[in-house]
């Protein structure tokens, strides 16, 4: 069996042009089950885009993209019920309670059991005494705990995350990565993980790919990518990267 | 945890998620009921007492009474059937919701299916009131229509879901940009429907455009009930034809217009 039908989530050549522009273009990667891979990048790298054609959302120009060996978006309905995302460009609805929201969700995800799951996601989640209260209601850092039970509602076997922690205070975010890294280590997920925060990817991801202008510009592990750079942190490294400077220039 | 063919297969089990959300959406906000309810009413009444008034001066309407207030009771069913399906739907662009739902398991299909559940359950808070008003106020009972009622109900629930299905697809391809299409789409209908007079005042051309729209023959046919007693099943029959054609129309429409939301990547950005 070769490393594509293995691979939990596979990108090909993945185009995306909006009216002639390159969003994403000719992207590869392959993502190992059980992997966590940050996915870097600044304002119109094509970060989501990339995200919302692995989740079917967006129809690529060319290029294939295939989750647990299932091609997106023609048979999306075969394994969308495995995956699950987060992203700040999406809400919960803000009426509904967050019991209600995470009900209905269950429901849409034909998760078994769900006051069960969501009482053992919501003491997780710290989000308890919360349960009953409309989802509008919440701050800005109960409602991205909020999000996130609903992205592991299902227990997905592919997570999707965009920016999970933007606009959080330092120490929620923190305590949403380590939420998520426990998520990871005892369901054994593929996390795909987009992000501004350096220190974020540098924490929980173990291999790291670099976008800019719709393009791969780098792919390895942090600890690799700070050697071949020179550089002691990966906030350096994008930097590098964002500037147009060769790995070489980098180190000198 | 998860059932081993979920999402493989059409859900009824999903339809009945969102008919929950909707509810539960409704039944927390007081205005959203009190406005399925208002409008309904003070249409009824004052199309009721224009009636009234016009029969105490005209022979021909003192025959006729319960045209005006049958027709606009019939109109809101259209009207409000169409409302119903895309206030539902606007929810979700409103809420920001939309996105959440396209990337979970639930099929196109499944989510119409909802609204047009959701469009009936909205329009019966609205309407089963105002028909016992109309029977409180003016003596007009639409429940006598028996079985014609329920003829005149399938096919005008059935044009407004067309119409509410099409502009769901213009609306996922075009975002709130198009939410105007929403509110005012169905006054095209007004006219042309001839809700309020005969076919036969129309200039001959455009009646060639009315015949074509399936809630023409029910307005026609509820005059032949109301003024001169007999059920006109041809007319239903007809209605119906044009509905299945008009369902099917704007069904491939809408598949048609979120293909393209998919390509133009409109789905996960829903503003203007």
């Amino acid at each position: 069996m070769d490393a594509q039908n293995t691979s939990a989530i596979v990108v090909d050549q993945l185009v995306k042009r909006y009216k002639g522009v390159a969003a994403v273009d000719g992207i590869s990667f392959q993502l190992p089950p059980g992997s966590i891979t940050g996915l870097l990048g600044g304002n119109g790298a094509g970060k989501t885009t990339t995200i919302a054609m692995i989740m079917g959302l967006v129809t690529p120009t060319s290029g294939t993209v295939s989750v647990l060996g299932m091609q997106m978006p023609q048979h999306r309905y075969r394994v969308l019920h495995r995956m699950n995302f987060e992203s700040p460009y999406v809400d919960m609805p803000m009426r509904l309670t967050v019991r209600q929201n995470l009900s209905v969700f269950a429901q849409l995800y034909a998760v078994q059991n769900i006051d069960e799951r969501i009482g053992s996601l919501a003491a997780e989640l710290d989000l308890t005494e919360f349960l009953d209260r409309p989802t509008g209601k919440l701050s800005a850092g109960q409602k991205t705990r909020v999000s996130l039970a609903k992205a592991l509602l299902n227990k997905p076997e592919v997570l999707l995350l965009d920016e999970p922690t933007a606009s959080l205070d330092p120490d929620t975010a923190d305590w949403v990565r380590s939420r998520l890294e426990r998520y990871r280590s005892v369901q054994k997920a593929t996390v795909l993980l987009a992000s501004h925060n350096m220190g974020e990817v540098e924490r929980l991801c173990e291999r790291v790919i670099i976008m800019k202008r719709g393009r791969i510009e780098d792919d390895d592990t942090p600890a690799h990518l700070l050697l071949r750079y020179g550089r002691e942190t990966l906030e350096e490294v994008f930097l590098d990267v964002a500037r147009g400077r060769r790995q070489s220039e980098a180190a000198q | 945890m998860i059932d081993s063919d979920a999402g493989m297969e059409f859900s009824f089990n999903r339809v009945a998620a969102m008919v929950r959300r909707y509810w539960y959406l409704l039944r927390s906000s007081w205005p959203r009921i009190l406005d399925l309810i208002y409008w309904p009413t003070v249409q009824m009444l004052m199309w009721g007492f224009l009636q009234v008034y016009i029969s105490q001066n005209a022979g021909f309407f003192a025959h006729a009474s319960g045209v005006f207030i049958g027709a606009v009771l019939l109109w809101d069913i259209l009207f409000r059937g169409q409302l119903g399906f895309s206030i539902s739907f606007l929810e979700e662009m409103y809420a920001r919701n939309l996105g959440n739902l396209m990337m979970s398991p639930l099929r196109p299909a499944e989510f119409l299916l909802a609204l047009m559940i959701m469009s009936i359950v909205r329009l019966s808070i609205g309407m089963i009131p105002v028909s016992f008003l109309a029977i409180a106020f003016f003596g007009f009972n639409l429940w006598a229509l028996g079985l014609a009622l329920a003829a005149f109900f399938a096919n005008l629930i059935l044009t407004s879901w067309a119409v509410g299905i099409f502009v769901a697809g213009l609306l996922l391809r075009n975002g709130l940009g198009a939410e105007s299409m929403a509110w005012t789409i169905m006054f095209l209908f007004l006219p042309l429907t001839c809700v309020y007079y005969p076919v036969a005042v129309l200039p001959e051309w455009l009646q060639y455009f009315a015949w074509a729209l399936p809630p023409t023959y029910v307005f026609e046919g509820m005059r032949a009930l109301v003024i001169d007693h007999v059920f006109r099943a041809d007319l239903m029959i007809q209605a119906f034809a044009f509905n299945v054609v008009m369902f099917a129309a704007a069904s491939f429409a809408f598949f048609k217009l979120l293909q393209s939301a998919r390509v133009q990547g409109s789905l996960l950005q829903t503003s203007e």
